[in-house]
């Protein structure tokens, strides 16, 4: 049976980085650009485990740092998304171009 | 004397002017403290030639050393010697002038005392200071408080001028910050402290990289040619008391430290560049009294002749001999003083005229005979009349310039000399269209000074008239700091 | 007996006159000022008398030779080992006779413009301010030490300034005291080089020392100045030529003449005072107290001192022909005693016979101060009168003011040098020096006293004689109703002409020379011929001319035209000073220096400024607002720093 290895894991998280930072850049919804962080997020996560997994097999390092990132990126969401309804309330929309009071 | 006193006063009565409710208590306090720091000033100045009369040789006296920052060897040192002393009782002198002046001043009067004592406070602790660390920390306490008075309380281009000043004064103790951390980081002891790296070698290198910078920041305070640029704007578009503030303290900072920290602590670059602070002198003293005469504006006037006259003390440190030292610091006591009332009294004119075009004056000898009497003290004091200060100090300055026998330096003060009479060229220009000639129809009716005016203006008078009459109690008191300084360039000229 | 504090009172008293009535005299003594201040100067005057009299007849000769007395010296400002300002009083021949002189002639203006000044509404300033200066002429000549003259040198300048400005109101007054000031400002500088120079040489600023130095030969400071030299001349020859130009100031001498005219907008008594008899013989008396050093080691300065005061004496008396204003007329005659005087010093040698120069020089300067001030105050009491100071509105008034006229006349008889009148004497002395060294200058002093008889005749015919007045039209008719001005106008007139008509039987040599020892005034007939030829001829020719309404005078005008216009118009000095100041100090140096200063050196200030924020408004796009982008840049930079560190961080 074909088992993955690590480069195949280090693929699909590269892959996951990449969709997640395209998606950051090109998406104008705040919610959507939102989802691209947790997806960046999770790739790190996918890295943590794959390195934990295949070079360090006896340590719990990784591990340890991915339920760590699983528990900032739930607050992260809670207080984006907390920003951004007050963003809403005072814009009426989440369109990341309208939310540009902080230039110059 | 315990010296931290006279810094906590000004603190003190800052501090407390805050929490002032009305404008006649702010006035009261404000003078009180004023009323204290002259008290003092005087004080330090008894104690002191009792301290030195009975045989104490000591080069600063009442010391006080507190640990403020051990790690890095800051310590909190205050002590005086006779320099300090005849700088503390300028700033006492022009505090409690500049609080007077301002009496019937109606925006915020709070914020307005509260800056100007905390300009004294700077000041104060910056003449006390022998820990380079906590000198400069004053330093830029006294610079805030320029800004924000230009700023708000100012007049004509204010912003700009406040700007202006506030960035070249920065500018200049960026300067002084980073010729302070050479000096700091490469003396073997690691150490701030005045005294303590007076006694140490440096090397030479290190100082023909340090005064340059040390000389050129403190020389911006003090509008070392070319870099006086602040000082006509600011002072004309600052308030009355502000231009006082400005010109006869906050200018005393540079010479002082230009005294002080650059030529007594880097004898070595002060010898490699004396010729070059000779030169800048020069053309600042007479170029600064050429441009007066095109100046129609009395405090861009007393602005340009503020250039001029403090050239006179770069020029007397930049001479290197005891006796032109000596003359600089009288030349930074007299100045302080003269300039202080002369921004003075135009300050009352303007009042009363609402113009300072010299051009739209004239004959008001008539209509206020006590301020115009002061015009002509000023003016005569400017101008360099025996019985005046000025005198004083520019002979003094002439007489140590001439002590050097080669050409360079004779011609140097030959030009120097010259500005005698350029000045006395448009002082009387001055005096002349304000105070002579007819005057003009709708000035007929002014008042004369007012009590607060009166006060300020004698107590300024009195000072200048001290200081002409009786030069030598001055002399005595400043000669004694020179003659060390002066050791520290081996080969004396 | 010597006594410092009697001699220290004399400046004092007067200063304490000022200080009191500067200080409070608008309040309090707004109408006894006056009086205030004529008692003050009336005690300074009976100490200043005591003195010299103290001087000269019980201590002042020691062994046959007049000594100098230091009886009180003061350390004022100390500059190094050795050289310092000192306040002291320094007593001499000349000393004791300026006391006497200044506090003389100052009590006698004080007297005088009791009347003169009265109603004025600055009563008590104006004597506060012959305070100040009485105060300062004296402190002058009793200095023992070159500053300190140079100090009181000052005070008297500006008291000068402030008493000629005292009409504040008048622009011709405010022109004139800028212009006297301004012009023995730039002399003064010269003074202060020069004292520099021989403070640096002499290591020494105390005058007994300074001359002992700079007079032994072979001393180490003499020669030392004497060796150093800079375009070819010596050190010690530029530092005297320097003091001379001060004195030139402040005496009015060619070519700093100029500001003296000008100055008679002042009060006619402080005409009399400051700007006939005392302050402006200030130079002379400067020249004097230095003379040992310009005679013994100086000579080509006292070359040059002997030149201009000839030169100032000729032109200053060609022009007086020429003026119309009567005190115009009287400033350019004291411009050519006052040349008598400098040339006489500057023919003089030191000691001796040949120190004949000196003591001429000095007595005439005594005797001038009388009967110049007996002038300036008979042409006072006829402006008091006329109420214009212009010759065309005069005439026959010697009906009208019989005590004037007397006096008047005298002056005149003694400023022409006709005997016995006290001018004859000094003018005599001066000649027969002038004889004994130079030839040039004797003939230049012998024409000059010749005119000098005709234009103080022309005066003296023009306003006395001459058409008959018809006041009513020009005095509005109230001129009859005061006179002459009274006993305290009287008063001093009588006793200045007293002085006139008597000073020159005063044996002078015997108590003022060059080194004190002390000399005969011989008497030499054929000197004295020569000059009274020429006086009296001048008296002749003025009397030809202008006793009656004739149009004689206009006739010769018009034939020497050019002569005539440019010594109306003074030679054009005024003209070429006004040219160099305005046009050249003015437009060339101070209009670039402050054009430079606000585009150049500001221009360089804010362009530093501007710079900063053009940059940063080309730059401030990249802080768009927008997340996005942000988020791009970081990516960017990120992957750059990654490829930096991955590639060339080895």
């Amino acid at each position: 049976m074909f088992t993955p290895g690590l480069y195949h894991i280090l693929f699909i998280s590269t892959a996951l980085f990449f969709i997640g930072v395209f998606g950051f850049l090109t998406r104008k919804n705040l919610i959507t650009i939102l989802m691209s962080v947790e997806l960046i997020l999770n790739s790190v996560n996918l890295n943590f485990i794959a390195f934990n997994k295949y070079l360090w097999p006896d340590k719990l390092d990784g591990l340890f740092f991915t339920i760590f990132i699983i528990a900032i990126a739930a607050a992260e969401a809670a207080v984006a998304i907390a920003i951004i309804i007050n963003l809403y309330r005072s814009h009426h929309s989440i369109d990341v171009d309208n939310a540009e009071e902080m230039k110059y | 004397m315990n010296l931290t006193l006279l810094i906590l006063v000004p603190l003190i009565t800052a501090i407390a002017l805050l929490l002032m409710r009305n404008k006649q208590q702010v006035k009261w306090l404000a003078l009180t403290g004023a009323t204290v720091q002259l008290v003092l000033a005087f004080v330090l100045l008894f104690t002191y030639r009792n301290e030195v009369a009975s045989g104490n040789a000591e080069q600063f006296l009442f010391q006080q050393q507190y640990d403020w920052f051990p790690s890095w060897y800051i310590s909190f040192h205050l002590g005086v010697d006779g320099i300090s002393v005849a700088m503390i009782l300028l700033t006492a002198f022009v505090v409690i002038a500049g609080v007077l002046v301002s009496w019937n001043i109606d925006r915020m009067p709070k914020e307005f005392y509260f800056l100007l004592i905390l300009l004294s406070f700077g000041a104060y602790g910056f003449f006390l200071s022998l820990d380079l660390f906590i000198l400069f920390f004053f330093l830029e306490i006294a610079v805030i408080p320029k800004y924000l008075l230009i700023g708000i309380w100012g007049s004509g281009k204010k912003e700009y001028a406040a700007n202006k000043l506030a960035l070249m004064l920065m500018g200049g103790s960026a300067l002084v910050l980073v010729g302070l951390l050479g000096l700091y980081f490469s003396n073997p002891e690691r150490t701030f402290d005045l005294v303590k790296l007076s006694h140490l070698d440096i090397p030479v290198y290190i100082q023909k990289i340090c005064f340059p910078l040390l000389f050129v920041g403190f020389g911006v305070f003090t509008a070392l040619f070319p870099f006086h640029t602040w000082v006509p704007d600011g002072h004309s578009s600052a308030p009355t008391a502000g231009s006082m503030f400005l010109a006869g303290i906050s200018m005393k900072l540079g010479g002082y430290g230009c005294l002080r920290v650059a030529a007594y602590v880097i004898p070595e670059g002060a010898k490699e560049y004396a010729d070059i602070i000779i030169v800048l002198s020069t053309i600042a003293i007479l170029y600064g009294a050429f441009a007066t005469m095109m100046q129609k504006d009395l405090k861009y006037m007393n602005a340009y002749s503020s250039v001029s006259h403090v050239g006179f003390v770069l020029f007397g440190i930049g001479m290197l001999t005891k006796t032109a030292i000596t003359g600089a610091v009288i030349q930074m006591v007299s100045h302080g003083l003269m300039t202080a009332l002369f921004f003075a009294v135009i300050g009352m004119i303007y009042e009363r005229t609402h113009t300072r075009e010299v051009n739209e004056m004239g004959g008001l000898l008539k209509v206020m005979p006590f301020i115009t009497t002061v015009l002509f003290i000023v003016g005569l004091c400017s101008l360099g009349l025996p019985g005046l200060s000025g005198f004083v100090a520019e002979v003094t300055v002439f007489m140590g310039a001439w002590e050097h026998p080669d050409f360079f330096h004779r011609f140097a003060t030959i030009l120097a000399c010259m500005s005698i009479v350029v000045t006395a060229v448009y002082i009387l220009r001055a005096i002349s269209r304000t105070a002579m000639g007819p005057i003009k129809e709708s000035y007929s009716n002014l008042t004369d000074a007012r009590w607060n005016e009166k006060l300020a203006a004698i107590i300024l008078i009195a000072g200048i008239i001290a200081i002409g009459v009786a030069p030598f109690w001055l002399n005595n008191l400043i000669s004694p700091g020179a003659e060390i300084i002066m050791q520290k360039f081996s080969v004396a000229p | 007996m010597l006594n410092a504090t009697t001699i220290a009172l004399i400046p004092l008293l007067p200063l304490a006159g000022f200080l009191v009535l500067g200080l409070f005299g608008r309040k309090y003594f707004k109408n006894s000022s006056g009086i205030i201040a004529t008692i003050l100067l009336l005690a300074a005057t009976i100490l200043a008398i005591y003195t010299a009299y103290g001087y000269f007849f019980e201590y002042g000769k020691v062994n046959g030779v007049y000594e100098k007395f230091i009886p009180l010296k003061y350390t004022w400002l100390q500059f190094s080992e050795g050289v310092s300002i000192d306040m002291g009083i320094m007593l001499d021949p000349i000393t004791c006779m300026m006391l006497v002189v200044i506090t003389f002639v100052s009590l006698m203006v004080h007297i005088y413009s009791l009347t003169y000044m009265k109603g004025e509404e600055r009563f008590a300033t104006y004597y506060s301010f012959l305070g100040l200066f009485t105060f300062s002429m004296l402190a002058l000549v009793i200095s023992s030490n070159v500053f300190q003259i140079y100090i009181f040198w000052e005070l008297v300048g500006v008291s000068s300034f402030l008493l000629i400005g005292f009409y504040y109101d008048k622009p011709s007054a405010v022109a004139a005291c800028k212009k006297a000031f301004i012009v023995t400002r730039f002399a003064d500088l010269g003074f202060l080089i020069g004292i520099l120079i021989l403070s640096f040489y002499s290591g020494t600023l105390d005058f007994s020392a300074l001359i002992q130095r700079l007079t032994t030969p072979g001393s180490a400071e003499l020669s030392a100045a004497l060796s150093s030299s800079f375009m070819g001349i010596s050190a010690l020859t530029w530092a005297m030529v320097l003091v001379f130009i001060g004195a030139a100031g402040k005496s009015a001498m060619f070519p700093l003449q100029i500001w003296l005219p000008d100055a008679m907008e002042g009060p006619t008594p402080v005409s009399a005072l400051i700007h006939a008899a005392t302050m402006v013989v200030a130079g002379v008396f400067l020249v004097a107290r230095l003379f040992p050093v310009f005679a013994l080691s100086a000579p080509d300065a006292l070359r040059l001192v002997a030149y201009v005061g000839a030169i100032s004496a000729l032109l200053a008396a060609i022009i007086a022909c020429t003026q119309t204003d009567i005190k115009r007329v009287l400033a350019f005659s004291t411009i050519s005693q006052i040349g008598y005087m400098m040339f006489a010093l500057g023919v003089s040698k030191y000691g001796g016979e040949g120190g004949l120069g000196y003591t001429a020089s000095m007595f005439h300067l005594f005797t001038h101060a009388m009967f110049k001030a007996l002038l300036f105050l008979g042409a006072g009491s006829v402006i008091h009168f006329i109420h214009s100071n212009e010759m065309k509105d005069m005439g026959g008034l010697r009906k009208y003011l019989p005590v004037t006229h007397i006096t008047f006349l005298i002056a005149c008889l003694a400023i022409a040098g006709i005997p016995p009148f006290a001018g004859f004497f000094s003018k005599e002395e001066i000649l027969s020096a002038a004889y004994q060294n130079n030839m040039i200058i004797y003939w230049i002093a012998l024409f000059t006293s010749g005119l000098t008889a005709f234009y103080m005749f022309r005066l003296y015919f023009g306003i006395f004689w001459n058409k008959a007045p018809s006041l009513k039209e020009r005095a509005g008719g109230e001129a009859h109703a005061h006179g002459e001005g009274g006993f305290a106008m009287m008063l001093p007139l009588i006793l200045l002409a007293t002085g006139a008509a008597a000073a020159g039987f005063i044996p002078f040599g015997n108590f003022v020379s060059s080194d004190g020892k002390g000399s005969e005034s011989a008497f030499h007939l054929q000197f004295s011929i020569a000059p009274v030829l020429f006086g009296l001829t001048g008296i002749f020719i003025a009397m030809w001319l202008y006793k009656k309404e004739n149009n004689k005078p206009d006739i010769i005008a018009a034939s020497m035209n050019g002569l005539y216009k440019s010594a109306w118009n003074k030679f054009y000095f005024d003209e070429m000073y006004l040219f160099v100041t305005k046009k050249i100090l003015f437009n060339l140096v101070a209009k670039p220096a402050a054009w430079i200063d606000k585009n150049v050196v500001d221009g360089l200030v804010n362009a530093t400024g501007n710079t900063t924020m053009f940059i940063s408004k080309k730059i401030k796009g990249i802080q768009s607002g927008k997340v996005q982008q942000y988020a791009a840049y970081f990516l960017v930079a990120a992957i750059a720093v990654a490829v930096l560190f991955i590639y060339w961080w080895k």
